[in-house]
């Protein structure tokens, strides 16, 4: 079985950014929670953090390609 | 990427790579002007785009019908939950058509990526969603330094009430954020998340094709089970592809809010 060792790397490189937007959302369910009514303004934060940290995960996987 | 060898079977499989993403229609393989499948796509996009919402806004009602009421959805879900609120109230209408271009054309395309027969997602060529950022970068800088002026523009990239002794490290992080990451991140985002959801649908359904249709009788349950996760991974890309639209227009919006702010 062939293979490329890259993939595996971006396995490992993926654990960080799931971990970041695993806690990116607890923190916005949490606060939707505790207060409704600001779920208009926790919104666009919450997509802006899971977008910040789901760019690390993608540079993972276009380095995973390139390399 | 090598092709992979499965041990127990005879035939080779060769695993779907960045190559299933090269499809010329017209021209030669190589050539720079060669007319592909998302080139066509994009167009066929922006046509239906446009039927769709000349025939919402045709015939306007009071009370709308149900053409009316989905264009008139969509766009308030724009006006409301995006403009409005990342950009404000004062000068949220002049980047309202911006926002929705994008918005559209993005879901339209990105959808293509799981409706039979089109099946394949415009946005995973980079240079569709390059071009989208390029829009992006120069509206928002573009629309800071009209009001602010480069010296302002440049002196608001550092928010004020820091010691003196820290701004130059600030301002070169802000720098290199607004100017660099910001770009490259928006673009990659789009084209990375469609490139990978593409390539996760066609390992599953290429797998569960060959293990079906080529192995043996212990291979062929496993490859029912890889054509059940494909039906299940297509419904997990509609949601992905909705929110890469949702999100690229939220950042645009956040991004000419950002630029546009008076104070941090």
């Amino acid at each position: 079985m062939t293979g490329n060792l890259n993939l595996v790397g971006y396995g490992l490189s993926a654990i960080g950014p799931g971990v970041g937007i695993g806690l990116i959302f607890a923190a916005y369910i949490n606060g939707v929670a505790r207060q409704p009514e600001a779920r208009g303004m926790l919104q666009p934060i919450a997509f802006l953090g899971f977008a910040l940290a789901e760019a690390l995960a993608l540079f993972g996987l276009v380095l995973a390609f390139v390399l | 990427m090598s092709p992979l060898v499965l041990a127990a079977g005879g035939e080779g499989f060769t695993p779907p790579g960045p190559e299933d993403f090269w499809w010329p229609i017209v021209g030669s393989n190589t050539s720079n002007w060669t007319l592909t499948r998302p080139a066509v796509m994009v167009l066929l996009s922006v046509v239906l785009i446009g039927w769709f919402f000349l025939a919402a806004t045709k015939r306007r009602s009071l009370v709308p019908g149900k053409l009316q009421f989905v264009g008139e959805g969509i766009y308030g879900f724009i006006r409301e939950g995006i403009g409005r609120d990342l950009i404000g109230s004062k000068d949220f209408r002049r980047f309202l058509p911006l926002l929705f271009t994008q918005f559209t054309l993005i879901l339209v395309n990105n959808v293509f990526g799981i409706i039979p027969f089109v099946q394949f997602p415009t946005m995973s060529r980079i240079g569709f969603p390059i071009g989208l950022t390029i829009i992006t970068y120069l509206v928002f800088h573009a629309v800071g330094l009209r009001k602010k002026g480069v010296v302002g523009y440049l002196k608001d990239l550092v928010p004020p009430g820091l010691p003196s002794w820290i701004v130059p490290f600030i301002f070169l992080l802000e720098f290199v954020d607004k100017f660099i990451t910001r770009p490259i991140t928006l673009s990659l985002r789009l084209f990375a998340n469609m490139f990978a959801g593409h390539l996760l649908l066609l390992v599953f359904i290429l797998g569960a094709e060959h293990m079906i249709l080529d192995l043996g009788p212990g291979f062929k349950v496993v490859g029912l089970l890889s054509a059940v996760l494909a039906v299940v991974m297509t419904f997990f890309e509609l949601l992905v592809e909705v929110l890469q639209a949702y999100i690229f227009t939220l950042l645009t919006a956040l991004y000419i809010g950002g630029a546009l702010a008076e104070e941090h």
